[in-house]
């Protein structure tokens, strides 16, 4: 069978042999996109241009396809987070017991809404639909340290330890 | 792997266990670990090498103990006996506990167990969770763990496994309650040049973390189910479908399968039998819709999660187009007692037509929060008072919301009613895979109609109109009704679109949009016309965002 020849990576970061060996593990087929695209996030932290250029080349699949995929599933980021990550859970049982009013609290204090950094890029802030944590709703994962039953309080506390202030987002 | 090898793993293990006169078993699932429990493993196994006790007691990593409220939760145990449960125990608490071991237990961080919150608990699907230690196959072997399978494969034929699952009543738990030895008997008739087992843990409602902690708890369980769906049906591979959210239950999976092709039961030729399997985990990326069936094939195909129309069901064209089995967690995790025990024991278990037990995520507004097996049959009353202990701070009980964005919220006229799929349903709600909310009298019950639209408006996969559009605008009805802006003729709208959504939507996710809308409409309709009629939210959950407009506008 004849193949095209695969294409060189973008540049000579290391972390693209992470994402080729994924592709080799998948036999350079389409049906690996979305397990490529979680190796590319994890090494980079997300999904830009010439990353899924590079993805789509490499497994034959049009960039419409990769894009659409991409932007598809949640768990895909395109743009990079900021220094420090901030998941408010908006899940049942969290959003009953008060995770509205963190989102609230964030609105207020930082003027950003879950799915965006701040334009220092000290903070973004995310909401997930379920973490599982619903036994310590309503839960809030800090840089992927979860934290259960939080108040607005202590969710400024946290913002504080991280030296972001209200207001000077 | 010959019955014999198995059986001399168990006994190697039970030895082992034996030698240690005491075990301190702590928690450290999910839900524990997010309270520190790690923290005061480390602390028990440091104390343990100071007093050079290590012949003595055992420091175990263990799965969820149910009770994820009080965690970090830490059990004590003597070969043979039970010991006391402690609760909300910190590092600081480890020297305490290791010198209570020969005399009483710690007072303070004791967490009576004498209580209907573990009474009522019928355990078959959680049997080893907070036992064993979910990293060592070892635990699982000395608990009987796949001797399920190697009965399967020495004892029976294919046709015999689906047989007993068929009698054992079974039903497929991930939501819709498909009857399981039907769907296996379809998929082992089907004709295709290969077939494949797919488990579905791909827990998206939100409120739902039983299938995460069972993968956390007792992951060998789970592919035992598979594999012996897999000599049932004739598939030689499988795909367990794992949330990337869920990145404990990913990491517990894939040493999972790596011990359990250590010892040939994964892999080719297992058990000196011609039967050979083998299992790969693929990660979700966020997408409810691919808790579908057809959606989920798809991303495991690499593509968007958009579902299509059935038939073809999965069980004759699914992955690749060939015969697929796919069965949620849950439900694959019933499959080994079933074949050890026989499909008559279990189906003496629950009522009718709903057999066996059910796990529950226990949540909201209720003392006990946490995960729970018991009986189906019982009811929603002794579900939430006794074993839930009822809702703090001498609130009142409002409603009781099972199966996510695709069920309904049942009032307390339905308290009494048992939990089966067919009792579920009529009461305009469904069994769904496990998440059971409870709400007090500060829920605002349009607002959570509201919320459970607003999911599945941006979780429609947008490929049908009913469901892209429809889920839309019955959110934009809602959010008029919150902000106290709505008409009674919107209501008649709502309920139009109610019809329209739920029987012209393409898949699942849309036919049960509508069901929180209806639930809440046909119990709690006096909240919709307080919002309407009155400008007032009993709940005092709405209404802000009006008074800010007008603030703003003045």
């Amino acid at each position: 069978m004849v193949t095209a020849a695969k294409p060189a990576p973008p540049s000579q970061d290391k972390r693209w042999k992470i994402v080729d060996a994924t592709m080799r593990r998948v036999g350079q087929h389409s049906r690996g996109l979305i397990e490529t695209l979680h190796t590319v996030q994890e090494a980079f932290g997300y999904l830009d241009e010439t990353a899924l250029r590079y993805v789509a080349v490499s497994l034959r699949v049009p960039l419409s396809r990769a894009y659409g995929v991409a932007t598809f599933y949640h768990f895909f980021t395109l743009k990079p987070a900021g220094d420090h990550t901030c998941v408010i859970c908006l899940g049942t049982a969290c959003y009953i017991k008060g995770a509205p009013l963190l989102v609230e609290a964030v609105q207020r204090d930082l003027g950003i809404a879950p799915g965006e950094t701040t334009s220092d890029r000290r903070v973004s802030v995310l909401s997930a639909r379920c973490l599982g944590s619903c036994g310590l709703a309503p839960a809030v994962v800090y840089d992927s340290e979860v934290a259960g039953k939080v108040t607005p309080e202590q969710l400024r506390q946290q913002m504080a330890k991280w030296d972001i202030h209200p207001h000077d987002a | 792997m010959t019955p014999e090898e198995l059986e001399h793993i168990a006994r190697a293990e039970h030895d082992l266990q034996a030698g240690t006169p005491q075990t301190v078993n702590v928690c450290v699932a999910a839900g524990c670990l997010s309270c520190q429990s790690q923290a005061v493993k480390d602390a028990l196994e440091q104390d343990v090498a100071r007093r050079d006790w290590s012949g003595r007691c055992r420091i175990k990593g263990v799965g969820c103990m149910g009770l994820c409220a009080e965690g970090p939760l830490v059990s004590t145990t003597a070969p043979g006996a039970g010991g006391p449960l402690y609760k909300h125990v910190s590092a600081s608490d480890a020297p305490a506990l290791l010198d209570s071991l020969d005399t009483t237990p710690v007072e303070r961080l004791l967490c009576p167990t004498n209580v209907p919150f573990f009474e009522r608990q019928q355990k078959i699907v959680l049997e080893n969770s907070g036992v064993i230690d979910p990293e060592r196959i070892e635990e699982y072997i000395a608990a009987s763990g796949y001797r399920a399978l190697i009965q399967a494969l020495t004892e029976m034929t294919p046709a015999e496994v689906i047989e007993q699952v068929v009698k054992s009543g079974l039903r497929g738990r991930g939501g819709a309650g498909y009857p399981t030895g039907l769907k296996w008997s379809t998929v082992s008739k089907a004709v295709g040049t290969q077939k494949f087992v797919i488990c579905n843990a791909d827990e998206g409602d939100p409120g739902a973390f039983m299938d995460r902690s069972v993968l956390e708890s007792d992951p060998h369980r789970v592919l035992e189910g598979m594999l012996i769906a897999a000599y049932a049906v004739g598939a030689a591979e499988g795909y367990i479908y794992v949330r990337a959210e869920y990145p404990l239950a990913i990491k517990r999976l894939k040493t999972a399968i790596r011990q359990a092709e250590k010892l040939g039961l994964l892999g080719s030729k297992i058990c000196g039998t011609n039967f050979s399997f083998r299992i790969e985990l693929r990660l979700g990326a966020g997408a409810f819709v691919c808790g579908e069936e057809t959606a989920l094939i798809a991303s495991i195909e690499g593509s968007r999660g958009s579902p299509r129309p059935r038939p073809p069901y999965p069980a004759m064209e699914g992955l690749l187009g060939q015969p697929t089995l796919i069965n949620n967690v849950e439900t694959f995790a019933n499959i080994a007692p079933i074949i050890r025990n026989g499909g008559e024991w279990y189906a003496g278990i629950g009522t009718e037509k709903s057999k066996g037990t059910k796990v529950f995520a226990l949540a909201g507004r209720v003392q006990n929060t946490g995960l729970v097996e018991v009986p189906m049959g019982i009811t929603l009353r002794e579900m939430v008072f006794e074993i839930g202990g009822g809702i703090p701070e001498d609130k009142q009980f409002k409603a009781v919301q099972t199966g996510g964005p695709s069920g309904g919220c049942l009032p307390s006229e339905c308290l009494d009613m048992p939990v089966d799929y067919e009792s579920l349903a009529r009461a305009g709600s469904i069994m769904g895979s496990g998440g059971m909310i409870v709400m007090d009298e500060t829920s605002c019950m349009v607002d959570v109609a509201k919320f459970f639209m607003d999911f599945c408006m941006t979780e429609s996969c947008g490929k049908c109109i009913p469901c892209r559009v429809g889920t839309y605008q019955m959110h934009r009805l809602l959010d008029a009704i919150t902000k106290l802006q709505a008409t009674p003729k919107d209501i008649a709208m709502l309920e139009e679109l109610c019809d329209l959504v739920k029987n012209t939507s393409l898949c699942g996710l849309g036919q049960s949009a509508p069901n929180p809308v209806l639930s809440t409409l046909r119990y709690f309709a006096d909240e919709y016309k307080g919002h309407i009629e009155r400008n007032e939210c009993v709940a005092g959950v709405c209404g802000k965002e009006a008074r800010v407009d007008k603030e703003v506008h003045a």
